[in-house]
């Protein structure tokens, strides 16, 4: 490890980084341009994301990688191990033990405290992309807080499918001001951007960066009469019972069986470990 | 009476070309203004200038707002102005395209003004987009289908609607019947001429076509080279013209 820098990227680059990370936290929601560097990974990998845990990190540190939920996705063992080498920081999969979590589409369901950041991978920062591909023209909406657009498409969902059909990467208000892509979380997860923790979004290709404070009020959009739902499937858990967390599902045998469990590993482990028992969970796991 | 729109001695140069020369004149609440010449007589770059789009060089563009009474529109700042764009004034270009999203239905394009003024109803945004598309002859079981799918008369008719359904005070129109064939031509202007006189609207119309003039505008304004080269009422203009380039322009029409 002696052959990097700590955390990989250069001290000069890493301040660069945090006072694009200063400048998102003081104005909740605004994207902040930063100048991102080539990382030994391609983009989609999350570049985004694991400049801004760079530039986060500190020796004592404990750092966790989810991707979907999962800690052992390709992915989130080769960002882990990325930081394992170039920051020699531990690294765990406990949500609640870990100081600094980054993300691909999820929120932990555990609720995160105050001396915990997590970092956001976003592959398209700008909210407004589909319906105005004209950069200077977003940027001009978002200063001058012209977010009619966004409605526009919520307006389009209903009427082609009768309800709001997107469901993932959810428009947010932030403090009444900036509109906001939480990056592709499932729309289940946006009553959790409201967090004591801190978050930072990081975007490689696009070159931005966002955050959202502790206790920042972040609104999902929608209509009078087509209010926000930020439900899910109407199942539990197979492994470990749980009514209240977001759920993937699994294909388990070659008949066609299938299960839904958590998407949140750690979560669906933490409970199995306490006792808790969903209907597919063997018993000799009891 | 407070007039809707004073303009005063707007110029607009392009490096040594001159765009518009000192254009004066006052627009009164319900009155249509026809501004009439060939390509590059600079009719185009002085309905730019009155819509905010472009910056004159000199002059004042005052409009009677509904909050502080009449306002120079070029020292607005441009939050202010952007919000009488979408409030106040509405845009009809010549070419529909520039005025709609080709990739949002019909309902969703006439439902974007009152989003952006803050509906939030999806029913009544719903309910009011059929209702417009219904007053220009657009059958309400089309609402979801994109403007893609429509033809030339039927994409410049959706571009109405969603000016107009905001109830603005003044409307800027570009050629509105510009690049159709000349029986769509026809229906249009008789369907503009309802509208005009249904909702009272104020409206600068610039086209060539005298045709169009003859039968929107209550006032006309000649212009040529940059210039102003006669105004008057409308019948008055087209049946006397005064001016020698005016009476060129009536007699050619006349052998059409
Ligand atoms: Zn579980």
């Amino acid at each position: 490890m002696s052959d990097y820098n700590f955390a990989y990227l250069d001290e000069q680059t890493k301040r660069m980084i945090r006072r694009a990370i200063l400048k998102g936290l003081a104005i909740p929601g605004y994207q902040v341009p930063f100048a991102s560097r080539e990382m030994p990974m391609p983009y989609g990998w999350g570049t985004g994301g694991v400049q801004v845990s760079a530039a986060t990190l500190t020796p004592g540190d404990r750092f966790k990688v989810i991707d979907q939920g999962a800690d052992d996705t390709t992915n989130a063992v080769s960002i882990r191990r990325f930081f394992e080498r170039t920051a020699g920081v531990a690294t765990t999969t406990r949500t609640g033990e870990a100081t600094v979590i980054q993300t691909r589409h999820r929120i932990p369901e555990e609720r995160l405290s105050e001396d915990q950041i997590l970092v956001y991978q976003v592959p398209i920062p700008e909210p407004l992309r589909f319906l105005e591909p004209r950069e200077s023209e977003t940027r001009k909406m978002h200063a001058l807080e012209e977010y009619g657009l966004m409605h526009v498409k919520l307006y389009e969902d209903i009427s082609r499918h009768g309800h709001i059909a997107t469901s993932y990467a959810y428009p947010v208000k932030v403090e009444e001001r900036y509109v906001m892509d939480p990056s592709p979380i499932p729309k289940f997860d946006n009553p959790k951007l409201d967090s004591p923790a801190i978050q930072l979004f990081g975007a490689g290709r696009e070159q931005r960066i966002y955050a959202l404070p502790p206790y920042t009020r972040a609104v999902s959009l929608d209509f009078e009469d087509h209010p926000f739902d930020p439900s899910k499937a109407p199942h539990a858990c197979g492994l470990c019972g749980a009514a209240d967390s977001y759920l993937d599902e699994v294909i388990t045998d070659d008949a066609g069986g299938r299960m839904f469990v958590c998407s949140d590993t750690d979560y669906c482990e933490t409970r199995r470990a306490a006792g808790h028992r969903g209907d597919m969970a063997g018993e000799d796991a009891a | 009476m407070t007039p809707l729109l004073s303009v005063r001695d707007v110029t607009k140069r392009y490096g040594a070309r001159i765009g518009c020369a000192g254009v004066s004149f006052d627009l009164y609440p319900g009155e249509v203004m026809g501004v009439v010449g060939e390509s590059g007589s600079g009719k185009t770059t002085l309905l730019n200038c009155l819509a905010g789009q472009l910056a004159p060089d000199t002059g004042e563009v005052i409009f009677d707002t509904r909050a502080d009474g009449p306002r120079d529109t070029l020292t607005m700042s441009e939050p202010e102005r952007r919000m009488l764009g979408r409030t106040d004034w509405a845009f009809v270009h010549q070419h529909a395209r520039d005025g709609l999203r080709m990739g949002v239905s019909a309902g969703g394009n006439v439902g974007e003004r009152l989003m952006a003024v803050g509906a939030r109803h999806y029913g009544d945004i719903r309910t009011q987009a059929v209702d417009w598309l219904g007053r220009v002859e657009i059958a309400a079981d089309r609402v979801d289908d994109r403007p893609t799918a429509f033809s030339g008369g039927m994409q410049q008719r959706l571009q109405i609607a969603r000016n107009l359904v905001i109830g603005p005070r003044l409307v800027f129109m570009d050629e509105p019947t510009g690049g159709l064939d000349v029986s769509v031509q026809a229906r249009l202007l008789d369907l503009l001429r309802g509208l005009v006189r249904d909702m009272g609207l104020s409206a600068i119309v610039v086209t060539h076509d005298l045709a169009v003039v003859r039968l929107l505008a209550h006032r006309l304004m000649v212009m040529k080279d940059g210039d102003v080269v006669e105004t008057g009422l409308t019948d008055q203009v087209l049946d006397d013209p005064q001016h020698g380039y005016t009476q060129l322009l009536v007699s050619s029409v006349l052998q059409v």
